[in-house]
């Protein structure tokens, strides 16, 4: 079209009476018109006229007021978003990063503590990588190096869980790192993000030590679960309490909105252990989830990978005929590690016929690990350990918090 | 009062809840449920989101002076789209397609390409903090050359149980917003107007009946005045008194206006403390308060308690904006002595404040904090009342009079709702949608072509059933045996207790076509319709009210009949028809319709007598 530019003020005649009203973009031919009374509606161009051009105003700057008696909290953003605001001459809404307009969108934040930000990168979480968690791993690091208290790591909810498992491997943390983010737009009033914002800044200051994200524990806003980086899991698709603890109790609780943080006793304590960063990474690994009658040539799209996880069923199978090709990727160099795709529980390959097999074969149980954390982890492993045999105890091992040596009663 | 002369201008908007099957942004029913149904509650935190130049919208900041958590109720025929946890289903066509009929029964343009907002409304009403709404069409026409602006298609709000409650089964309901221009002059046009619009939304029989299934917001202004929106008069018959009254208001606080400039009076006055006056006082409402601010309004005496409108004053004006920051109200001394406090205290108060004759002092009762904020909304509306009628959102109250409820909103609380897509209404769309005959036509057609009285014709046509009228009527039942059963028959067993809303449609068909082929009885109806109401079906039914009893059963019982009273036959002859029917109708009530007795026994009685 070309005609117009957004924010310009145009009269519309479309439909007799003439409407003055603000030129918002093209949408398949239709010039998107927004009305003086705040609609917007889409019509043919040639039915508006332009009255006058206007430069966009800047967006004001917000002067953030920090206490600077309360702790250094190091805000890392990766394109969640916990705070946005609304352009409302053309309603687009944009997500913020400055330290000021998080603070100005939770105003709550500013008597929590006293707050950095990153800006590391600004991307939809399902175009995360594991280049992305390395770089994730070495900022927070940095930031823990240079005197945080904590860490936030805001975070599209869609990976998330995959990010605060390689988080979690690939630094030793002294502090709490947490990740966070919103499941319903930071726009509405009844957005997530000032809930979860806040108690991820709780959980910052609090005695934790270790990876864990914090996201409503229940459709109400009561209060925030702490979950371990590596236990963790997206669990629905749009709820506010989506992510769940799988398989361990959540390292802990934070009320809303007194924000008072109640740790477990499994929870790792602040100190606990010394920053230290290990940041590699074999990124030749895959994921496949089995199905009744997968023909062996989906593990030939696995072809030269170092890694290979396996989603089997119940206590961790797949079918007869995937055994020989499994054996061949064994012998060719390639690690493969089972875990269960009921997600609760553990595997246990000496229980069936095609268990056995898999172990004879060389097949690595992942015991209770998640599939989604075995496969971070087996990245983490290959990328820091020599040699198969070491492979093989590393995998097996619990490193942090991904491995539990006993399924616990009621969960 | 002569409205033309004050420069009245109103418009109306109409909300209109559509009947359609589906909620409009998901799949839920439209059903309303008792709140004891509920099958789980919930909370929520609503905050207000800042904008681009870091303001918020002054109607939606009005709402946040209180930090507001709302309870909700769900239940078994509500779901996660309705508790903000799912994005909304894609524009439910049906309604849709119900709008742009109405859209063309105003003759309005539609709009190429629709595009959903979110419009902000933080009062909870809306789980997301907002309520979704499109413009559909534009520019329509009323008889008499009125405008009609726009028609929107918008989700219906929760209901309020209690306070900060709501319950979410009527929320996401479809209805049309239908908002003409301010081009009435009269309360009564107003009125009139109204009704119309009224008329021609249930002409299209796909409307939702009942109470709060239609809201008029009406907004009014007078010359000098401002432009005031009184939300959810529920009753047609009180819009013209609304407008009267809003009238009356405007012109009182104008009048007030000018005085208290002749006056010099002045509100910015610091407030005091004089919670040390009050230590000793009857006053149930001071005695209980933390802390007692009072506000001198130099000038004010007298004005602040003159009414505006009937059961409302100045002072009334006051208290609501003071209600915002959670108090109860407020005192002022044009009120004073009342309400426990004495003569003397408001003596000790006035001097206090250092007020003399023409002043007037505004009493505040609270926490510390909820008291300053009370105190600064009262010296904002006094200011208000220096300068010019407030624009406003208002609520109706009982009889007419309003109370204020926010500023107007601005353009600013509406963005647009991404996670819908935009609808295309092509040219061929309006073309392809039937019209339906306004409700007006039908009852002229009721009167000319079916012959019924005018009166009755216009009855039915605005009934609830009339929809069960036209049915049966075009199922071949006779217009008559139709209007005396769902007008008649239904109100007379509804007062007996029977459940007539339990009766299907298609049964009350069948039991009416059984009537008029002869296989029930007319009498034996409302015995019929009962067990249906039950639960019965209908051929039981009719069987066990009127056991099928043929001709021939008939004329036998008729030939015994008459061959037991041959002597009073002889001696009355024709006259004898009249008692004798009386007799067998006695013995064959319910079983044999009266038209065919009378028949019968006419030609046996001419038999007899004939022999």
């Amino acid at each position: 079209m070309g005609e117009f530019e957004t924010g310009d003020r145009v009269v519309c005649r479309y439909g007799g009476e003439p409407r003055d009203g603000t030129y918002i973009t093209d949408r398949d031919g239709w010039a998107v018109i927004k009305l003086d009374s705040g609609y917007n509606i889409g019509v043919s161009p040639d039915t508006c006229t332009l009255v006058e051009r206007i430069p966009a105003i800047p967006a004001r700057e917000a002067d953030a007021g920090q206490d600077e008696s309360l702790p250094l909290l190091s805000i890392v953003s990766t394109g969640g978003t916990i705070a946005s605001r609304i352009d409302y001459r053309t309603g687009a809404v944009t997500s913020q990063f400055s330290a000021g307009d998080i603070l100005r969108a939770i105003p709550g934040l500013s008597s929590v503590g006293r707050f950095t930000t990153r800006q590391l990168y600004t991307i939809l979480s399902e175009n995360m990588n594991p280049a992305i968690w390395q770089e994730l791993a070495r900022a927070v690091y940095e930031e823990i190096r240079d005197g945080a208290t904590g860490v936030i790591v805001t975070h599209g909810t869609d990976t998330m869980a995959y990010s605060a498992a390689a988080v979690s491997f690939m630094v030793d943390t002294p502090v709490p790192v947490i990740f966070v983010g919103s499941q319903r737009s930071a726009d509405r009033p009844s957005s997530d993000n000032v809930m979860n914002g806040l108690c991820s800044a709780s959980a910052a200051v609090s005695p934790l030590g270790e990876v864990a994200v914090v996201m409503h524990d229940t459709t109400s806003d009561d209060r925030c679960a702490i979950h371990r980086g590596t236990r963790v899991r997206k669990m629905h698709s749009s709820r506010r309490d989506a992510f769940r603890s799988i398989g361990v109790s959540p390292l802990g609780y934070v009320n809303y909105p007194s924000l008072e943080v109640t740790l477990s006793d499994h929870a790792v304590r602040r100190a606990t252990k010394g920053p230290a960063l290990h940041d590699r990474l074999e990124e030749r690994c895959g994921l496949v989830w089995f199905y009744p009658g997968m023909p062996p040539s989906v593990l030939s799209g696995f072809e030269g990978m170092k890694g290979l996880v396996i989603a089997g069923t119940g206590l961790g199978h797949v079918g007869t005929s995937l055994i020989q090709p499994l054996k061949a990727m064994i012998d060719a160099g390639c690690e493969v590690v089972m875990t269960t795709q009921c997600l609760h529980g553990r595997v246990c390959d000496r229980v069936y016929d095609t268990g056995r097999d898999l172990l004879d074969i060389g097949v690595i149980e992942g015991g209770d690990m998640l599939p989604e954390t075995a496969l971070v982890k087996l990245m983490w492993v290959l990328g820091n350990a020599s040699g198969r045999e070491q492979v093989r105890v590393l995998m097996t091992r619990d490193l942090k918090g991904e491995c539990n040596g006993r399924s616990y009663n009621g969960l | 009062m002569d409205y033309e002369a004050l420069g009245l201008k109103a418009g109306i908007e109409i909300h209109q809840q559509l009947n359609t099957h589906e909620k409009l942004f998901c799949r839920c029913p439209t059903t309303l449920r008792k709140f004891e149904e509920r099958s789980g509650e919930f909370y929520r935190y609503l905050r207000a989101t800042v904008s681009e130049m870091g303001e918020i919208d002054r109607a939606a900041r009005e709402e946040m002076k209180q930090s507001r958590k709302f309870c909700y109720y769900t239940y078994d025929s509500t779901c996660l789209v309705e508790n903000d946890e799912e994005p909304p289903a894609p524009l439910n066509t049906e309604a849709l397609e119900i709008c742009l009929t109405i859209a063309r029964m105003f003759q309005m343009t539609p709009i190429e390409q629709v595009h959903t907002m979110r419009k902000l409304v933080i009062d909870g009403s809306n789980t997301s903090g907002f309520q979704r709404t499109a413009l559909v069409a534009i520019n329509g026409v009323l008889p008499g050359g009125g405008l009609i602006e726009t028609i929107c298609i918008e989700e219906e709000a929760a209901q309020r149980v209690e306070d900060e409650t709501f319950s979410l089964d009527r929320l996401g309901i479809p209805l049309v917003e239908i908002t003409t221009s301010p081009c009435m002059h009269t309360p009564e046009q107003v009125q009139e107007v109204a009704g119309y619009m009224g008329m021609v939304l249930r002409s299209t029989g796909r409307v939702r009946r009942g109470l709060g299934t239609i809201r008029q917001d009406v907004n009014i202004s007078v010359r000098d005045g401002a432009r005031v929106e009184i939300k959810g008069v529920q009753e047609l018959d009180l819009i013209a008194e609304v407008v009267r009254r809003e009238a009356l208001r405007q012109v009182g606080l104008i009048a007030i206006r000018d005085e208290l400039r002749a006056r010099n009076a002045s509100a910015g006055e610091e407030a005091i403390d004089v919670t040390g006056l009050f230590s000793g006082t009857a006053s149930s409402v001071l005695k209980k308060a933390k802390v007692i601010l009072a506000l001198k309004l130099p000038g004010f005496g007298g004005l602040v308690g003159r009414e505006i409108q009937p059961g409302r004053r100045l002072g009334s004006e006051f208290s609501d904006y003071a209600k915002k920051c959670g108090v109860g109200g407020i005192f002022h001394t044009d009120e004073l002595p009342a309400y426990g406090v004495t003569g003397d205290e408001v003596a000790a108060l006035k001097s206090a404040a250092g007020a003399g004759e023409q002043d007037c002092v505004i009493l505040v009762a609270a926490t510390r904090e909820k008291a300053a904020c009370a105190v600064s909304q009262v010296v904002r509306r006094a200011q208000m009342a220096l300068e010019q009628v407030p624009e406003e959102t208002r609520k109706m109250l009982e009889g007419g009079s309003t109370a204020y409820m926010r500023p107007l909103p601005g353009a600013a609380r509406m963005y647009p709702e991404t996670d819908v897509l935009p609808v295309c209404i092509g040219p061929d769309v309006m073309e392809n949608l039937a019209v339906p005959e306004l409700l007006t036509e039908k009852a002229d057609r009721f009167a000319t072509v079916l012959k019924f009285d005018p009166a009755v014709a216009r009855q039915i046509a605005y009934s609830e059933q009339l929809p069960l009228f036209e049915l049966a009527v075009t199922g071949g039942i006779t217009p008559m045996l139709v209007y005396r059963t769902i007008y008649g028959t239904y109100k007379e067993l509804k007062r007996e207790g029977v459940q007539v809303e339990d009766i299907p449609d298609g049964s009350l068909i069948a039991v009416l076509k059984a009537v008029e082929e002869g296989k029930a009885a007319k009498e034996a109806i409302p015995g019929i319709l009962t067990k249906v109401a039950d639960g019965m079906a209908v051929g039981p039914a009719i069987s066990e009210c009127s056991p099928s009893m043929s001709r021939s059963d008939l004329e036998e019982i008729v030939r015994r009949i008459l061959s037991e009273r041959t002597d009073f036959i002889r001696e009355k002859k024709q006259a004898a028809l009249g008692p004798l029917m009386g007799v067998v109708m006695a013995e064959v009530r319910g079983a044999v319709d009266g038209k065919l007795v009378s028949e019968v026994l006419r030609k046996e009685l001419e038999r007899v007598l004939n022999a």
